[in-house]
């Protein structure tokens, strides 16, 4: 039933990511040198798209099921700060820590969803708040518990091994984390019955109730898997750098967003993919990382991002467009 | 109106003096409603006449405040959608098919998705979905819907109303509502609409038309009942008052033959 012709390639959510992706990466192996492309030149940009990209795209879920998550920007150093104050400052062991702060994360995300769905408040603004609150509550304790504004964690052999280590010189194990986690969500969205729950909520959320899908408990349990998913990335950079700060992860607010937007998920919810986001993330880091790479001003950074993030919206809008006018080519009889 | 009803079959959805009220506000007044297998009730009424509060009563959104809803005789309550839906109640909306950037395959089995096994995993089957929801459509005589991974966005108004009530139909619909299905649409999509509400009929369901166009109302309509102010304004059978008659009703008086004559007789100079 599927055929493989350009045309009906074109039209999938990932194309443009993918396209993007493949000029992105010609672009610095042109400008950047060999370095760019090179074994630990890699390990530079898959690095930051590891991190990222486990909080991409189940930021991408609530993207497609029509909200959005901006508290993973504080989630991210708090659940670094509990870590680090759990397991470093008190010197619980290790699991301790990173029970409790799944635990944090898990309520802060419930919290996240309940009044989303109770209060029917955008979750823009609703997350937006929560972002100010977590914050200042992780400074505040900080300050309250320990009196500093960072904790040294020293982590045992093995939990560095699993959570926060280099291998290979300089690829962090976190890479494995996010190629396994998204191998699950692929299976989630795209081949699990919840999948087609969530393009339904995205696509026409009363609609979607009345089909019989639990909407609400399924934005709540978005939610906890985006705050989740910041967390853990938290805990792996806290057992990583042997230390975990107040003021860390704001970036991912934006970084996060982009990165799913040139993966092909657009913000009214309804379309996208997990492949698309993948690719969204490593060209968003192949960017971020790429410019160091070559002989441009540094500080052309952000603009390089931005144009980018312009292109890639123009570009996804036109294979939707695509995409809905598409018919199989017709079948002679 | 009971002298209406000629046979004694029971109907399959009947209303018996639903009132609804928003807190002081009464959005619906003692509202008496039959519809039976195979037949096309036509609930006409202008904009703010309480249709679509008297939809979402039968469809489970809205509890009435009084009155009972009865299915083939016996009293039933519908404490949400689902239960209504569980019951055979099916509403199709203005504008069918919902989900614009889902596939018709996916958007057809939207939380009754069949799988597979795959070892213990569970998948969505792509492939079935597709094949049985372009079946259904077929089935209603829409022929030009071929591809099941076609997205819902890239039909024409007219398909995806065929496709929801293909949708409906498909899942055991035994009562179909249908929410202003010709609105929007040209006039040849409205005709290939109201063909599939024809064949709706003929395969016994019972079918509640909302409308404010009579053209359409009266091209498959059975039944008609007239919602003004949220009371019950008229009920007769087919070929019992003109399409002018009907107008006047849903308009609230004689304002539009006194409109109409106006504007003849501007046509006319």
């Amino acid at each position: 039933m599927r055929n493989l012709s350009i045309g009906s390639l074109l039209i999938r959510p990932e194309a443009g990511a993918f396209l993007g992706m493949v000029f992105v990466f010609v672009f610095f192996a042109v400008f950047g040198g060999s370095t760019f492309t090179s074994f630990s030149g890699a390990a530079s940009w898959l690095n930051v798209a590891a991190n990222l990209g486990i909080i991409a795209i189940p930021i991408g879920f609530l993207m497609i099921a029509g909200e959005l998550d901006l508290s993973i920007g504080a989630m991210v150093p708090a659940a670094s700060m509990s870590m680090g104050i759990i397991s470093g400052y008190y010197g619980l062991p290790i699991l301790v820590g990173v029970g409790l702060t799944m635990l944090f994360a898990a309520t802060f995300g419930w919290i996240n969803g309940i009044i989303v769905v109770r209060t029917e408040v955008p979750s823009l603004i609703v997350t937006m708040g929560t972002l100010f609150s977590i914050a200042g509550l992780t400074l505040f304790l900080s300050i309250f518990l320990t009196d500093t504004t960072a904790v040294a964690l020293n982590a045992p052999a093995w939990a560095k091994a699993v959570f926060g280590d280099f291998y290979f010189g300089s690829y962090q194990i976190i890479i494995l984390w996010w190629l396994g986690m998204t191998a699950i969500y692929v299976y989630f969205l795209h081949f699990s019955p919840w999948g087609n729950w969530l393009y339904a909520m995205g696509g026409d959320k009363v609609s979607a109730r009345n089909a019989g899908i639990p909407t609400n408990k399924l934005t709540i349990g978005m939610f906890m898997l985006s705050s989740l998913s910041a967390a853990f990335v938290g805990i792996c950079q806290t057992i990583l750098f042997n230390s975990a700060q107040v003021s860390s992860g704001m970036s991912f607010i934006f970084n996060t967003i982009i990165s799913v937007v040139i993966g092909g998920v657009i913000l009214t919810g309804g379309f996208g993919s997990v492949i698309g986001i993948f690719f969204g993330t490593i060209t968003f880091a192949m960017v971020n990382q790429g410019i160091y790479f070559t002989d441009f001003d540094r500080n052309l950074s952000s603009l390089i991002v931005g144009i980018m993030l312009l292109i890639a919206v123009l570009m996804n809008n036109t294979f939707r467009q695509m995409a809905l006018t598409h018919t199989s080519p017709k079948k002679k009889k | 109106m009971s002298k209406n009803i000629k046979s004694n079959r029971k109907p399959v959805l009947e209303l018996r003096n639903v009132n609804k009220s928003f807190g002081p506000i009464d959005v619906l007044h003692d509202i008496s409603l039959k519809v039976h297998k195979g037949e096309v009730l036509c609930l006409l009424g202008d904009n703010g006449a309480g249709k679509s509060t008297l939809i979402k009563t039968l469809c489970g959104v809205h509890k009435p405040t009084s009155g009972t809803i009865l299915m083939d005789g016996e009293e039933v309550n519908f404490p949400n959608p689902r239960s209504a839906a569980d019951k055979g109640i099916s509403t199709v909306h203005q504008f069918g098919g919902t989900f614009p950037l889902m596939s018709i395959g996916r958007s057809f089995f939207v939380g009754v998705e069949p799988t597979k096994n795959f070892g213990p995993i569970k998948i969505f089957d792509r492939k079935k979905a597709n094949e049985i929801a372009v079946k259904a459509v077929q089935d209603f005589g829409i022929t030009r819907i071929d591809d099941g991974d076609r997205l819902i966005g890239g039909l024409s108004g007219g398909e995806r109303q065929s496709l929801a009530i293909a949708r409906a139909v498909h899942f055991g619909a035994r009562v179909l509502i249908l929410d202003e299905p010709t609105a929007a649409l040209g006039v040849k999509q409205a005709s290939h609409v109201l063909r599939i509400v024809n064949e709706a009929k003929k395969r016994g369901l019972a079918v509640i038309f909302i409308t404010h166009q009579v053209m359409h109302a009266m091209a498959v309509g059975d039944h008609f009942a007239v919602l003004i102010r949220g009371g019950i304004a008229a009920d007769f059978k087919k070929g019992e008052r003109s399409r002018e008659e009907i107008t006047d009703l849903m308009a609230g008086g004689e304002t539009m033959a006194d409109l109409e004559a106006e504007i003849q007789a501007s046509i006319d100079e």
